[in-house]
């Protein structure tokens, strides 16, 4: 528990809804460490989502600061940004999104697009990746022939692409059965081992107790932040 | 790197929906076509005229009398007093009237005929198939004698040898001694029509001694300004210094003038053609807009995973590139072939220039660009989040 990974003071995102002002996230001061596997939860409408975007630098603040790995967010212009979103962050979304038009191999190839790898090195490192989500037989399928488990690891493969320092998760297993679901959830956990920072966005509590720590929030406030004894 | 990465998304999009593609590429398709084939068509025609003007001989002057006052006309020892040995090799007056021409009984009605001396035929360049041209001595003895254009001879004659043969034109007699080769149809109107007489003849057979048309043959293509200067002094002496009494024309003048009409028109062939073009380019515009609200989600997934804007600006760029620059290669092959065909079946050299080839592809990518920014700009600076949340 050494470097802060992220560092957020003072936080709100205040949405202009035609007259009326809404407060989506009010003040929030969080720190995740490196390595640390943490859970975001609460109900819809929270503002757990506003905070993940904003983590994910999907979005920006209204007040406050965010501090990535050290670099203040409310500096940085749009491409900037992207370039974050491609070095440090890693995207594992409820509804998968991968490009229905691209294989899994594909798929998993577009981070690395984006950062400037070389095609040769791409390739090697994606179909690695596969191998270790244990998808080495099915690289070259298009995601509508794959199950939604399937589909899920294939994104977290992608998601792990450019080695980002977070893997920020939204509730991954939402649209999956039980027993996908905690093959994910065994996925992700075995990533938290090898030493990766987790963070992940749930209304379940039965997946936000199998992570280390529960960050619960609400109308945009931070109600409790405990950590798990296994 | 990036861009070829681009391309390859480019024609993954494209070939994902070849009926939609096909279709928005048909607008520059036709465009391109229409550019290439009616320009080529052009330009084949003006190479043709030009051909034909120039085939009249480059030492030819054409000298027509307008006029001034009472003094309407030449007389003929004016006329051919214009001769100078120094610039001018020969000159021929020339006297037109129509007749009905009659042998046996076959007759052609309104028929031009044309009064003209021995040397009309070095002038002229005028090829005989059979028999003789009109010879100075014709001319001296006023002799009755005719020669017949190759469609009159046809009409008349038949398949029957003219030559020998008398004819009745408006009634008197003439003895066939020549028939023309065909020339074809020029913008001068077709000798192969016309029937030929001495031009002494000619001043009893019209009644008529005025001289309004005169053909000159300079000595060659280098003295025809200088001839053109010696009969325009003399000419201006007759009419008393009245420069719109007469007019001299040579080769080049007619052609300058004849190329500048036929650039006019391949210019407004052309302009009808790019607007073609123009209306295909508003066609990419508008499948790519659709395209990049059908894709707002992959949008969104592509600036997720760090996707900047220019990343997104370009990939729709070439997209619409691609589009276009595969309609104009298209156009290009179509085009080449149609003013091929039109060009056989019209009979010009309907051959399409490279530049006109390069002209209308760079103009059809220059549309894809255009008409490709918009819709690019639009995917580029798509809210990511707002993106991945589309349905």
């Amino acid at each position: 528990m050494s470097n802060i990974l992220i560092k957020i003071r003072n936080l709100t995102k205040i949405y202009k809804m035609g007259e009326n002002e809404v407060r989506a996230l009010d003040g929030i001061n969080l720190d995740i460490q490196e390595g640390e596997f943490v859970s975001i939860v609460g109900q819809s409408g929270s503002g757990k989502t506003t905070l993940m975007n904003i983590i994910g630098c999907l979005d920006v603040k209204t007040f406050g600061e965010y501090f990535l790995n050290g670099i203040d967010t409310s500096k940085l212009s749009d491409n900037q940004l992207a370039d974050l979103r491609c070095r440090e962050i890693g995207f594992v979304f409820q509804n998968f999104n991968l490009l229905q038009k691209m294989t899994a191999l594909e798929n998993v190839e577009l981070p690395m697009i984006y950062k400037g790898v070389p095609t040769k090195e791409r390739r090697e490192r994606a179909e690695l990746l596969l191998e270790m989500v244990g998808l080495k037989d099915r690289m070259n399928h298009r995601p509508n022939e794959l199950s939604g488990g399937q589909q899920q690891r294939v994104a977290i493969a992608r998601a792990l692409a450019n080695n980002p320092h977070i893997i920020l998760a939204d509730e991954p297993t939402g649209n999956l059965d039980s027993k996908s679901g905690s093959e994910i959830m065994k996925i992700i956990k075995e990533l938290n081992e090898k030493g990766n920072t987790v963070v992940l966005i749930t209304h379940d509590p039965n997946i936000a107790a199998q992570t280390k720590r529960i960050v619960r929030i609400k109308d945009g406030r931070i109600l409790e932040n405990e950590v798990v004894t296994p | 790197m990036r861009y070829i990465q681009a391309l390859k998304i480019a024609i993954r999009s494209i070939l994902s929906n070849k009926l939609r593609s096909f279709l928005t590429m048909l607008g520059i398709i036709i465009g391109v076509t229409a550019v290439i084939a009616l320009v080529s068509i052009g330009q084949g025609s003006t190479r043709s005229v030009t051909s034909q003007i120039q085939s009249m001989g480059s030492n030819l002057i054409m000298v027509t009398i307008m006029g001034r006052g009472a003094e309407s006309s030449l007389s003929y020892e004016k006329a051919m007093d214009l001769k100078d040995p120094n610039y001018i090799a020969a000159v021929s007056p020339v006297i037109s009237t129509t007749v009905t021409a009659k042998y046996g009984n076959n007759s052609v009605n309104s028929t031009t005929v044309n009064g003209v001396n021995g040397d009309y035929q070095s002038i002229r360049d005028i090829q005989v198939a059979t028999g003789r041209f009109i010879l100075p001595m014709d001319d001296e003895g006023r002799n009755q004698i005719a020669v017949l254009g190759h469609n009159v001879a046809m009409e008349l004659f038949g398949f029957t040898d003219p030559l020998g043969k008398t004819i009745k034109l408006n009634g008197q007699n003439f003895t066939v001694v020549g028939v023309l080769a065909s020339k074809g149809s020029s913008i001068s109107g077709s000798d192969d029509d016309s029937i030929f007489i001495p031009l002494k003849t000619m001043f009893y057979f019209a009644k008529n001694r005025d001289i309004r048309q005169i053909y000159i043959e300079a000595t060659s293509p280098d003295t025809v300004e200088l001839a053109k200067n010696v009969i325009n002094s003399k000419l201006l002496k007759i009419f008393k210094g009245d420069t719109n009494a007469f007019r001299i024309m040579d080769q080049s003048q007619i052609l300058s003038t004849v190329n500048s009409v036929t650039a006019t028109l391949s210019l407004l062939l052309g302009g009808i053609a790019g607007i073609s073009l123009l209306v295909g380019g508003i066609g990419i515009m508008n499948i790519m807009l659709v395209s990049v609200t059908e894709r707002t989600r992959e949008i969104g997934i592509r600036k997720a995973l760090g996707a900047k804007k220019k990343d997104i600006l370009l990939q729709f760029i070439i997209e619409s590139l691609t589009l276009s620059g595969l309609g104009g290669i298209l156009g290009i092959i179509i085009g080449y072939v149609l003013s091929m065909v039109l060009g056989t079946a019209m009979n010009i050299d309907a051959h399409p220039t490279l530049s006109t080839v390069l002209l209308s592809f760079s103009f059809s990518v220059i549309v894809g660009l255009f008409f490709g920014v918009y819709p690019a700009n639009k995917a580029a600076n798509l809210n990511p989040i707002e993106a991945l949340r589309y349905e």
